[in-house]
């Protein structure tokens, strides 16, 4: 999925489509208000943050004893526990389930960690397509991309690019943009889909340990009909989506989806704890990272994450950038933490892609602090070796001149005389970047130490 | 462990509440004085299509038949009826047991879903939901708000992506007559 150019350079390519870049930022500017609405209607908002918050801080304090109190309970419901300690043993053990149940149709619904995990170009690998059922990730498999957002997956796509993909793959008409029936397109062609499914992957929401079952969250309704028709039911989980009891249910299912899109719940949110009568139903609980992750005291909260996307859908950089430009299964400010502990040389440019505005932070619902952890990534990537040399030079130089008063004035000084008298220098774009999108300011006449010496009486 | 210490809403019409938040997730509701009112309405829905009743009040349940059906089977039903336990007027969701549903396809495969509900049965938000449901009673169960919809396509909603294309709440409510 990585390629070699970092996010300035993706989000150059993203942003050369100017009015398209203004339609991402205002439609998910649109869902962050619809965010904002929601959370209005709810006075006890912010007792349910800090309740979330403490709910996940107690599980992941003590996450072995609820994962292993899940494991027991679950297998005691029927429920085939498998666990995993990296992505590739994820892919093996799911190839494994497939291969000695024999079947090859296979639907899948809305999960991360087989993003994470890469899972659908592993099983390709032995000749087994896995069909994505969620329009928006059906929609950009038919493309062969992957999703740009978390929960809105094609959210980089106007109707016109879904309008010409459905033409290529499932025969609609030619210039017919209307998302009705587009999605009726897609619901005809995906129903044929679930009808012969053999084995239905589906991500997991929540693992509650009381109970050993999960939940599972969606609008479509695609886990339900995918887990409900196959014979083999395969529902994979972050260790970290673990929760202690069925009651913390009523505080997660109330934060994430005000969060996600302002709806006050998703359309079903389906509780699995037995196999129905002749299915087989599985778990497999993935770490990849993870316990690496909760060890690092900077980050480690990071893995309270719900996976609502409020942090995305208000991040100006995310908004401006793409998800694409984050090279990565979870992109925006939440994926920028968890990506460089996952692969730290290859993700080293993420936690530089923020303004650290702190909105991030302002809007989790489980109260991450996600701009303080996206400074702290920056420093350990520059103890570690993974900041280049100009930007280090940079900000070394940087730090001389702002602990030294005196070179401090000389430089303000050197830079408005050359902003006044040789400002086309500061516009060869190759040398001054800043300048790329933006027009350079006019130089003030005083420095502000000059003014205010003048005027402080 | 933290200690759940929310209070819930007072003082305000539950049902008022309930039926405004199902209007809002995209579904109609129905108010209905008596189950007895319900079954004139049932029958009228008619036979010409493929419909499944699972409410024994409402008829004869078929229910190994139904428990026995598969997606194949079931690819043509065209409306399903199926008893809600709860109703949550902070969202319009409403918890459906897997015994209620007999088929864990049938809230899902069918083109219309209709659910009945008794209006003393609603409750104000998800933690009174929760402290009213063993979530483990039975093997699966979904608390289920509004018809499948989709805005994957340039946020557009659409109603009707995979499960059912509209959903009705049937409200029994007593005092409904003596309100009008």
């Amino acid at each position: 999925m990585h390629d070699t150019k970092d996010h300035a350079e993706l989000s150059v390519e993203f942003n050369k489509n100017e009015s398209r870049v203004d339609w991402h930022d205002e439609t998910l500017w649109f869902v962050r208000k619809k965010r904002d609405i929601a959370v209005s209607l709810v006075p006890e908002w912010e007792q349910l943050r800090e309740l979330g918050s403490q709910i996940k801080n107690h599980t992941l304090s003590n996450l072995d004893q609820y994962l292993e109190e899940f494991e027991k309970r679950a297998i005691a419901n029927g429920i085939t526990v498998h666990w995993a300690a990296d992505a590739e043993e994820h892919n093996a053990k799911m190839l494994a389930i497939m291969q000695s149940n024999n079947v090859s149709r296979i639907v899948k619904s809305k999960s991360m960690l087989t993003e994470e995990c890469n899972l659908n170009e592993h099983l390709l690998k032995s000749g087994i397509e896995v069909i994505d059922t969620d329009l928006g990730e059906r929609i950009v498999q038919l493309r062969k991309e992957h999703p740009s957002h978390i929960v809105l997956p094609a959210i980089h796509l106007k109707k016109e690019d879904v309008s010409d993909t459905f033409f290529e793959h499932l025969q609609t008409e030619q210039h017919n943009y209307d998302p009705q029936y587009l999605t009726e397109a897609a619901r005809i062609n995906l129903r044929s889909h679930f009808i012969q499914s053999e084995l239905a992957i589906t991500g997991v929401n929540f693992a509650v340990a009381e109970t050993g079952g999960f939940v599972v969250c969606t609008n479509e309704g695609n886990a339900d009909m995918g887990a409900h028709a196959a014979k083999v039911h395969v529902a994979v989980m972050g260790i970290e989506k673990i929760i202690p009891k069925a009651e913390h249910l009523g505080v997660f299912l109330r934060l994430l989806t005000r969060s996600a899109t302002g709806q006050p719940i998703t359309t079903y949110s389906s509780h699995f704890h037995r196999p129905r009568p002749g299915q087989q139903m599985h778990i497999i609980i993935v770490d990849n990272g993870r316990t690496k992750q909760l060890g690092r005291p900077d980050f480690r909260s990071s893995l309270k994450c719900i996976r609502c996307a409020a942090c995305f859908n208000t991040c100006p950089v995310y908004r401006r950038s793409g998800g694409h430009s984050y090279h990565s299964a979870i992109a925006g400010p939440i994926g920028s933490i968890l990506n460089p502990n996952l692969d730290m040389k290859a993700n080293a440019d993420l936690p530089f892609a923020s303004t650290l505005c702190g909105s991030c932070s302002n809007v989790c619902p489980v109260k991450i602090d996600i701009h303080q952890q996206l400074w702290k990534w920056r420093q350990v990537l520059a103890e570690e070796g993974y900041v280049s040399g100009s930007k280090k030079a940079g900000m070394k130089g940087m730090a001389y001149i702002l602990s030294h008063p005196t070179v401090y004035r000389v430089a303000g000084k050197m830079a408005r005389w050359v902003l006044t008298y040789f400002s086309s220098i500061v516009k060869i774009k190759s040398l001054n970047p800043w300048y790329r999108q933006r027009e350079m300011p006019a130089a003030p006449e005083n420095s502000f130490r000059q003014w205010y010496l003048k005027n402080k009486q | 462990m933290p200690v759940i210490d929310i209070v819930s809403r007072k003082n305000f019409s539950l049902t008022d509440e309930f039926m405004l938040a199902v209007v809002r997730v995209g579904a109609q509701v129905v108010q209905v004085e008596s189950m007895e009112a319900l079954m004139l309405i049932h029958q009228l829905a008619g036979s010409k299509q493929y419909i499944i009743n699972t409410l024994p009040a409402l008829g004869e349940v078929d229910v190994s038949g139904i428990k026995g059906k598969d997606a194949q089977d079931l690819q043509g039903v065209y409306q399903v009826w199926i008893q809600g336990a709860i109703g949550v007027a902070e969202n319009g969701a409403i918890w459906l047991g897997e015994s209620s549903m007999i088929n864990r396809l049938l809230p899902f495969i069918c083109e219309h879903l209709i659910i009945v509900l008794d209006a003393g049965n609603i409750v104000v938000d998800m933690h009174q939901a929760y402290s009213k449901t063993e979530i483990d009673k039975e093997g699966y169960g979904v608390f289920l708000a509004g018809p499948s919809k989709t805005a994957d396509i340039e946020q557009s909603l659409v109603i009707g992506a995979h499960g059912a294309r509209s959903l009705v709440v049937y409200l029994i409510d007593k005092e409904y007559k003596k309100a009008e």
